[in-house]
């Protein structure tokens, strides 16, 4: 606990020999491929899989009508087709399946099903989908949900107001790793599924619910997952490789290429976002006031989570007596939106630091001055009504940022190196038209899931003696998506133990479940949940050793390997606990949180916030629109750094994303259809774009979490973003209203 | 049709490869080398950077029969006999593995690097690695650990000093009265089974 | 499909007349994404990489005789001094990765207008030598890009090599993109001084159904300089002559709406980049 320990995965992950889903391989294996609507908004007449079905090399063609179980599944509604049943509603909506012995066979075999559609107009807009006559793309209505805050005063009066419209764009998770995975059908007629996800138990619900299976003849086990940033909280190719294996009776494997892999998971809600602030002379805010839009795509997915984390979080860090939000999801026939790393947050901060600055100007304050008198602190209270009832040391980690050195001015003599400047090699400026400019955010974000959703983690320990050496093996089913958790869960069983070999069983359906890999969670609930089997089993271990000592020893303690009363070692673990074999299981929640009540969104509704700070340096080529990030500094507490060295790396990944978000990253769609679904246009930072950091992780233990840690993956993704916007402001004098910033917004053409 | 080929070393014979196939296919899917990674499939990731005759490329941008003859070395050749390399080691202990992905990619082209540069400067480091991306790191980790297999490579030894380039990471433990200290905590009571 | 590998040139042309629809791919890098993501399904590939002879390049006669199989990479690091343009242009080649394998020769024969080679081309007068089994011919650069992705080529046709006079003075390349790599070309200018024949080369990329020179902004150029007798005396250019002609360059322009940017800022971007690099490439006269 502490220490940087490395990653017990790290050896495999830099030999080539870890496992991801897109490695696995068995003998006999055969290939599936999907096809899926070109079209965003579409009636199916009919499919025709003959031909498909007649080339060699062809073992199944599959359709709705071969789900056995239920046709539609959700994470929180259930209403998306595990293969579309008569309407398509966004372009790639799985239709048919084929399985072939090499996977060109398949693709040129999906090419030959025949679908007939009737293609209607699609609903793009968001806001026209909720408020205006047209197309119900569900039979409940194109509203999925509406977060409705109220909190003091109903008309509340300011000295000075600001208002402003903002526009955040369609971010994509881009993990790296393709959607993949194995699935084999086994003798007792069910299957094992092998995949990459972040929560293998509510993948499993879902896939008995469409295979009409029981649990126990659906089991999962987590293949090396290569990211994921919510983007594989949702379904994938998991009940389709599965349907395709029990049909052929082979086992299946499922690959997407990143062009289908861009229509294969969900995407980051687009945001249109109205908001107004009114504060005093002296900087106190008085009221917000904030219409959120949120275009959920096809499906519902995660969105009714994400527009109660952007209602109850979106106006940010800061202590507001009356607070009035109205944020709305909606159904349209644009891509799925779900899950992504700041879930709502993010884009309720572009909007809410964006108007701090805007009042700040208009009050003659410095923006971090005024952000500070506004500041949340423990004990304040939230927009949601609760009591910030642990550290928020919210001005601290303005002040401290703002205190970090700033890079030193640009030489204005001898030779530019282009590299330093915007546009890099590619020679667009000398230093010509070149401004920098500094821009600061803060943003805070709850940690776990929230408004009284049932949150837990299960955790396996077992404790024996192996080949004369104590040993703990520690089982979770939580998802290891590159955050380190493997990580984490091994220097907790050391620490708790004070056993140094400790062994990750495969993280599979057989311990109950971890609960997802995202909301910043896993350490604290599965940390948590390990925490607490291991005290369990310590204690079981010392009663062992008690009762084998045959006297009551004071201040029995596991340390070292070592099995310790006061100051006195008794002995080694090993020789005492002998073959006693002690496993625990232990299914651990963190305090309940609840519902918000549904007019007023007041109630308990997060556990635990997280907040981080930033600033960011930027040169902006001003005649040309370009923008090189120069410095992105953050200060971020999280309550305690169980690997300070994964923490770092979390804080500096987060940034890197909300950068892609502030800069170049945006999925564009026109008529329902995405128009750059590639790497080629749709831009992630490369190694070129992000700037060194400089990171200040400030520890204010949470009193309720374990260890006292906080969350930490998500807020430094929030607030990287309207820093970088706030910088190029700056730079530019512009208003900017839309992220992603583009040069055209930047030139005016 | 049929490829022979050198990987890692060793010759390497594939059948019934089909002609629309890239190498990195055949690595991954017949020859049993699936290190090298199939990110994108179209030469914006380099996930599956590979050596061909000694010279980094992408390997799905290389048609299996272009490889015919050819030495391939992929990431599994990096650490012959089982110890690993600079670049390798230098990976784990500055935490630039997070998922890791990208690094088998991004290992091929720091070693390629620092073969041809051992003493590379930042601006050159990233420069040569711009066409490896990576999702989870934000790349400082990585920049971390080039820079310490370049000065172990050279002889310098230990990880760099402070300069303006590194710009430090500091943990601060403010005084406060909730933090627990070491050993065995208290915390809150969970539910059990 | 079928996998054509010649050893020399001769066999190359000779599959290539027999199989004109056969796909040549040489670094792979347009090909294999075409291939990688099922864009299309030729029933030849005729693989160049095994003909050694392309892959080189020599001096001779005072022009680069540049092999069609030259990767960027060597373009970069061996041209530098003979033709910066082009050496500039390929430093923003996509990645170190694409760099080695990819070649002026591929660019040309894609013809996308967003290559990064054709622009320098342009500018330094660069001639692409096509031969079939018919026999060879030169084509100036611009008159090689026919539309959008097309070129000159006749079906039997392969390209051999690109023939370029070193230009008698700087040359520039500036390209705009919204990232610092791996980037297709919002728009690109190139630029080259030659004042051994008192004339001034452009090339414009990714502002058009193909590359293309600005010759309206050419001719006024060279005639302004001549006029103003600026090639001997190397005095400063005037504000008026270089807003000219970055506007001239802009109405030599044909850009569109796409994923990447709007006609409008391809327009504005490409008037800031001429106007930037004549005062350098003058600059840079200037001190010659």
């Amino acid at each position: 606990m502490g220490s940087s320990a490395g990653r017990p995965d790290g050896t495999p992950k830099v030999t080539g020999e870890f496992v991801y889903s897109s490695d696995l391989w068995l003998d006999g294996m055969i290939w599936g491929v999907t096809l899926r609507s070109p079209h965003p908004y579409a009636r199916i007449r009919s499919i025709d899989p003959g031909e498909a079905l007649a080339m060699p090399g062809v073992w199944a063609v599959l359709t709705q009508e071969d789900v056995p179980g239920d046709k539609v599944y959700g994470l929180e509604i259930s209403d998306q087709p595990v293969l579309a049943v008569d309407v398509v509603r966004y372009q790639g909506e799985p239709v048919a399946l084929v399985a072939a012995d090499h996977p060109e066979i398949a693709r040129q075999a999906a090419k030959r099903i025949r679908v007939d559609y009737e293609v209607y107009q699609p609903v793009t807009d968001a806001r026209e989908a909720l408020f205006e006559e047209g197309a119900k793309l569900h039979p409940q209505g194109n509203l999925v949900r509406h977060l409705k805050l109220r909190k003091g005063d109903p008309e509340p009066v300011a000295d000075v107001v600001v208002t402003g419209e903002y526009q955040v764009g369609m971010q994509d998770q881009a993990f790296l790793g393709p959607e993949s995975g194995l699935a084999v059908p086994s003798e007792d007629g069910g299957v094992e599924l092998y995949v990459a996800t972040q929560w293998l138990h509510v993948d499993q619900r879902q896939i008995c619910s469409a295979l009409g299976l029981p649990p126990d003849m659906v089991r999962l086990t987590l293949a090396g997952v290569g990211g994921a940033f919510g983007g594989r909280e949702d379904l994938s190719m998991h009940v389709h490789a599965c349907l395709l294996a029990l049909r052929t009776g082979k086992p299946v494997k499922m690959v997407y290429n990143r062009e289908e892999s861009f229509f294969g998971h969900v995407h980051r809600h687009p945001a249109l976002m109205r908001f107004e602030h009114g504060a005093n002379r002296d900087g106190r805010l008085v009221y917000v006031k904030a219409q959120i839009y949120l275009d959920g795509g096809a499906y519902a997915s995660s969105t009714p989570a994400v527009v109660g984390n952007a209602g109850t979080m979106g106006i940010g860090p800061y202590v507001v007596p009356n607070v009035q939000v109205d944020a709305y999801g909606a159904y349209t026939n644009n891509p799925p939106c779900g899950a992504m790393r700041g879930f709502g947050s993010v884009q309720a901060a572009f909007a809410h630091e964006a108007q701090m600055d805007k009042l700040a100007s208009a009050l003659g304050l410095d923006p971090v001055e005024l952000r500070c008198r506004n500041a949340m602190t423990q004990g304040a209270e939230a927009p949601t009504g609760q009591v910030i009832d642990s550290p928020a040391p919210v001005e601290e980690l303005l002040r401290r940022v703002q205190a970090m050195p700033l890079p030193p001015p640009r030489s204005p003599d001898g030779e530019p190196d282009l590299r330093d400047l915007p546009g890099g090699v590619a020679n667009t400026t000398h230093g010509e038209g070149v401004v920098r400019g500094v821009g600061y955010a803060v943003a805070y974000k709850n940690v776990g899931f929230s408004e009284g959703f049932d949150d837990y983690s299960t955790a396996r320990v077992r404790l024996e003696v192996l080949s004369g050496q104590a040993t703990a093996t520690v089982h979770t089913a939580s998802a290891e998506v590159g955050q380190g958790l493997v990580t984490v869960e091994q220097q907790i069983v050391r620490t708790e133990l004070g056993v140094d070999q400790v062994i990750s069983a495969p993280k599979d359906t057989q311990v109950g479940s971890g609960g997802s890999s995202s909301a910043s969670r896993q350490t604290y609930v599965t940390g948590g949940a390990v925490k607490a089997a291991c005290e369990q089993v310590r204690e079981r271990a010392l009663a062992v050793i008690q009762r084998r000592l045959g006297c009551t020893m004071p201040d029995l303690r596991l340390e070292g390997g070592k099995v310790v009363s006061g100051e006195d070692i008794l002995g080694g673990l090993s020789d005492l606990l002998g073959d006693e074999i002690i496993d625990e299981t232990v299914e651990w929640r963190h305090r309940p949180t609840e519902a918000v009540d549904p007019e007023t969104g007041q109630g308990f509704a997060h556990v635990q916030y997280a907040f981080a700070a930033h600033r960011a340096v930027v040169d902006v080529d001003t005649e040309l629109g370009l923008v090189k990030v120069v410095a992105l500094d953050c200060v971020q507490d999280v309550g305690k750094a169980i690997n300070p060295q994964a923490v770092l790396g979390q804080i500096q990944g987060g940034s890197a994303q909300g950068l892609g978000l502030a800069v170049m990253e945006e999925i564009q769609i026109s008529g329902g259809k995405i128009r750059n679904p590639s790497f080629t246009d749709y831009l992630i930072p490369t190694i070129l774009d992000m700037p060194p950091m400089r990171i200040e992780v400030l520890e204010y233990p949470d009193p309720h979490a374990p260890y006292g840690l906080r969350g930490v993956g998500e807020p430094p993704t929030i607030s990287s973003g309207p820093a970088i916007v706030a910088a190029i402001r700056a730079a530019t004098g512009l208003a900017l209203n839309q992220v992603p910033v583009r040069p055209e917004h930047i030139t005016g053409t | 049709m049929r490829i022979t080929c050198t990987i890692n070393g060793q010759q390497q014979q594939a059948d019934d490869v089909w002609e629309g196939e890239s190498l990195l296919y055949v690595l991954r899917e017949r020859l049993g080398f699936p290190g090298s990674k199939n990110a994108c499939e179209q030469g914006e990731c380099g996930s599956c950077t590979v050596y061909l005759d000694g010279v980094l490329a992408c390997a799905c941008l290389v048609a299996a029969g272009q490889a015919q003859g050819r030495d391939v070395r992929t990431i599994e050749g990096l650490a012959p006999g089982g110890e690993l390399s600079a670049v390798q080691r230098a990976f784990l202990e500055a935490g630039a593995v997070q998922c890791g992905f990208c690094t088998p990619g991004l290992l091929v082209a720091a070693h390629d690097l620092i073969e041809r540069q051992p003493e590379p400067s930042d601006a050159e480091i990233r420069e040569a690695l711009a066409g490896n991306l990576c999702r989870c790191t934000g790349y400082e980790k990585i920049m971390e650990a080039v820079r310490l297999a370049a000065a172990r490579r050279s002889g310098a030894g230990g990880l760099p000093d402070d300069g303006t380039d590194h710009p430090h990471q500091v943990i601060t433990r403010p005084d406060h009265p909730g933090i627990q200290r070491g050993g065995q905590q208290r915390g809150p009571a969970g539910r059990h089974t | 499909m079928e996998f054509l590998q010649p050893q020399t040139w001769v066999e190359a042309l000779q599959l290539k007349a027999a199989y004109p629809h056969a796909v040549p791919i040489q670094g792979g890098t347009d090909v294999m994404v075409e291939l990688n993501f099922d864009r299309y399904r030729p029933e030849y590939l005729l693989d160049l990489t095994r003909v050694g002879e392309l892959a080189e390049w020599a001096p001779g006669n005072g022009r680069i005789w540049l092999g069609a199989g030259v990767t960027y990479t060597r373009v970069q690091g061996e041209l530098g001094g003979w033709l910066p343009g082009l050496a500039m242009a390929s430093r923003t080649v996509g990645s170190p990765q694409i760099r080695n394998r990819g070649t002026v020769g591929g660019n040309l024969g894609a013809a996308s207008p967003a290559g990064d080679a054709h622009p320098p081309l342009l500018a330094a007068y660069a001639q692409v030598e096509v031969e079939s089994v018919r026999g060879t011919r030169l084509i100036p650069a611009d008159e090689f890009y026919t539309g959008v992705k097309r070129n000159a080529l006749e079906p039997d046709e392969l390209i051999k090599a690109v023939l370029v006079t070193p230009p008698t003075g700087p040359q520039q390349f500036c390209k705009i993109g919204t990232r610092n790599a791996m980037v297709i070309a919002v728009a690109a200018f190139s630029l080259a001084l030659h004042p051994d024949r008192q004339a001034v080369g452009t090339g414009i990329g990714s502002a058009g159904p193909t590359p293309r020179r600005a010759l309206a902004a050419e001719e006024f150029l060279a005639q302004a300089l001549t006029a103003g007798g600026l090639w001997e005396s190397r005095g400063d250019l005037p504000e008026s002559t270089t807003r000219r002609f970055a506007d001239l360059v802009t109405k030599a322009a044909a850009p569109i709406d796409d994923v990447r940017g709007s006609a409008r800022y391809r327009v504005h971007a490409l008037s800031v980049m001429a106007r930037r690099a004549l005062s350098w490439a003058w600059r840079e006269f200037q001190r010659t």
